[in-house]
């Protein structure tokens, strides 16, 4: 007598099965390398208060909806190297310049990005961190693991982008997760 | 203090006159000269009198006698916690959630952008000139114990800096000698500050600022012929015053790009003038450590070399003056040990490798010159110094030894100059700003009025000979020497209780690296 075996998964990744017309019963879920279960899609957005980033937030709002159970991380980079040459005088104002950066950078694009967002009905958060933008993105995206990073393209703006590659390139080439680039 | 400044004030008055008609510029500059010379002489005399029946400063002594002590009294700082340095600097310890505050790096660098410059060019120079290969080995071991004093002042400065509830951090000898000094219920902690201000003050306007806008301007009109000072002060005067008081930051950000820049070409142009001469360098060390110990016959023999060597260590990476306490404490950490380990690093990259290449290079170069029967040193007619071949001495002996590597080098080796010139001025008006401020207070007004005297006297170093004021403002950066030794003498055991709990725990395994 045969059995018919029914194997079915759902979203947040679990996989089941159904012997027959018994019970479904759970074969095993997925989860992330820090051991908790991947209940929820992160998405990470990379924003620049330009329109590249505004588009690669809808982007993102848009696949949230699809995806069903979805949080949203939105990021916005200060460029910042520990590495830069200072005068003592900056030294001396940097901790304070500091929150001015990361106050501004959340009043003006990260809080109005969150706030138009949530409206969709997703889980938003705003991240805003001082450093190397490509950097960053892929270390939260690991952090947070991820399924993917939006950014939106910039284009390259200077000598050295032209030569080294932008922000976009470096973040492909260096990124542990798949990489969506709104044109 | 009193006297120096009303002496800065007529010369501001004075100095109108001379901007119509130049040809006063003499008896005008021979005027200031003699006030200066008579009523300031004593106290250079004072600073830089030497032992009895030696030729050796006693101030020089006093710096390397604190550097031994220092070395000895902290377990050889300098050698055990080199790699430790690098780590920090490198960043493996910071917090990643603490990025956008001042790295280790940053305050690192700040700090020797005040100290790399003219000594490492013309100073080095006048040591080999003077003293032979020989005063590179004392310049070294100098070095290397001025590390133990940097990492002194560093720690202190970091631990009893003032943090303002705007963020803002305010830190140095002042600060350490009236906390430090009430911590440990001594007296006198506050007359040592105010006596350590008047002199930081004093030396920011003469060797941080008259003496480079001096040299700067000679350095161009050796290129350009000569010209008027006031021309050199006053562009001088105008970019610094706009970095200081206007607040133009790309100024100082491309200066601080080209600066470490001009370093790092510095050290490759010498490398590859040593590589190129590979074969030689065994000899040049042969040279050096014969020269330690018998002085090949220079002025002086093997004490010549010894008096260079130390002298111009000690005046190159300001070790023990307290000037770095101030620079380096802007960083973001909490282990005030964590930036004195950092700036021991200092006097190793002014000292020990920069000032080592230009010594390597004049005696490489064979513009020193040597009696071939002999093997010993052939002096000038005075007798003071070692002949050279085209006669030159100072930051044009250096110019000399570049240029058989490289005809076109003098012209960088120029453009060297003037930007480093540029960055300790920028730097020096940092540390008097803040002996200043903490003399007369805090606030616009008075950060204004020190700044507009800084900017006016780069006009007064540029366009005047004025050796004695010269000779004062550098007495006075080594009078900071005196007081900072003298609190740190006090306060060391506290750098070392410190000390030991740092090291503890990053042997404990209770500080680790962050993950990156």
């Amino acid at each position: 007598m045969s059995q018919r075996i029914v194997l079915g998964f759902d979203h947040p990744p679990r996989v089941f099965c159904r012997i027959g017309g018994g019970e479904n019963r759970l074969l095993f879920k997925a989860v992330t390398n820090r051991g908790n279960i991947m209940s929820q899609t992160t998405l990470i957005v990379g924003l620049d208060g330009s329109d590249a980033g505004k588009r690669a937030l809808d982007f993102a709002a848009s696949r949230a909806k699809l995806i069903g159970d979805c949080r949203i991380l939105l990021v916005y980079v200060i460029e910042w190297s520990p590495f830069s040459f200072q005068t003592a005088e900056e030294n001396e104002k940097r901790h304070a310049r500091r929150e001015e950066e990361l106050n501004l950078a959340r009043e003006r694009v990260i809080d109005p990005a969150v706030a138009a967002t949530q409206s969709d009905g997703c889980t938003v958060e705003g991240i805003v961190k001082h450093g190397d933008v490509a950097e960053i993105l892929e270390k939260l995206a690991r952090k947070h693991s991820a399924s993917q990073i939006v950014v939106g393209r910039m284009g390259e703006r200077n000598m050295k982008e032209r030569l080294f590659g932008g922000v976009t390139g470096r973040l492909v080439a260096a990124s542990s997760v798949p990489i969506t680039v709104i044109p | 203090m009193k006297r120096f400044l009303t002496s800065g004030m007529a010369a501001a008055a004075l100095s109108l006159p001379t901007l119509a008609a130049a040809q006063d510029a003499v008896s005008f500059d021979q005027k200031v000269n003699d006030v200066f010379a008579s009523s300031t002489g004593w106290f250079v005399n004072l600073i830089f009198m030497s032992l009895p029946g030696t030729s050796f400063p006693w101030i020089v002594l006093w710096l390397v006698v604190a550097a031994s002590i220092f070395t000895i009294y902290f377990g050889f700082i300098q050698f055990k916690a080199f790699g430790h340095a690098i780590s920090l600097v490198k960043g493996d310890y910071s917090d990643p959630d603490d990025a956008g505050e001042v790295s280790h790096f940053q305050a690192l660098t700040t700090a020797l952008s005040g100290t790399v410059g003219l000594g490492n060019i013309a100073g080095v120079a006048v040591a080999v000139g003077i003293g032979g290969p020989g005063a590179t080995f004392w310049m070294v071991v100098a070095g290397l114990l001025g590390m133990a004093s940097k990492f002194t002042e560093c720690t202190l400065g970091v631990k009893y800096r003032n943090e303002y509830p705007d963020g803002s951090v305010s830190g140095g000898p002042m600060y350490y000698m009236t906390k430090g000094f009430k911590e440990r219920g001594l007296p006198g902690g506050k007359v040592l500050a105010v006596i350590f201000a008047i002199f930081t003050i004093g030396g920011a306007l003469g060797g941080g600022n008259m003496f480079q806008a001096n040299q700067a301007h000679a350095q161009i009109t050796q290129i350009t012929g000569d010209f008027s000072g006031l021309i050199t002060g006053g562009i001088f005067a105008v970019v610094v015053f706009m970095v200081i008081v206007g607040g133009i930051k790309s100024i100082a950000s491309v200066t601080e790009k080209v600066v470490p820049f001009m370093g790092v070409m510095y050290v490759i142009a010498a490398l590859i003038i040593l590589i190129v001469n590979a074969d030689q360098i065994g000899w040049a060390f042969g040279q050096i450590f014969a020269g330690a110990f018998t002085g090949l016959g220079v002025a002086g023999g093997f004490v010549g070399a010894l008096i260079q060597g130390f002298k111009r260590a000690a005046f190159s990476n300001e070790a023990g003056v307290g000037s770095a306490a101030i620079a380096h404490s802007a960083v973001r950490t909490k282990e005030p040990v964590t930036e004195g380990v950092v700036s021991l690093l200092e006097p190793f990259i002014d000292t020990v490798v920069i000032c080592t290449m230009t010594a390597l290079v004049i005696t490489i170069s064979g513009v020193l010159v040597m009696d071939p029967a002999t093997g010993n040193f052939v002096l000038n007619e005075a007798g003071t110094a070692i002949q050279t071949t085209d006669g030159s001495s100072g930051v044009a002996l250096t110019s000399a030894a570049f240029a058989t590597g490289f005809s076109w080098f003098p012209y960088v080796l120029a453009l060297a100059v003037i930007l480093f010139a540029f960055s300790t001025m920028i730097s020096w008006s940092y540390y008097g700003l803040k002996a200043w401020t903490y003399l007369f207070g805090e606030g616009k007004t008075t950060e204004l009025i020190f700044k507009l005297i800084f900017c006016f006297f780069i006009i007064v170093g540029a366009a005047a000979q004025l050796g004695a004021v010269i000779d004062f403002s550098d007495a006075m950066i080594f009078a900071m020497a005196v007081v900072n030794i003298t609190a740190l003498y006090f306060l060391m055991p506290i750098v070392k209780r410190e000390m030991n709990s740092y090291f503890g725990r990053l042997k404990s395994g209770e500080i680790v690296k962050y993950e990156r």
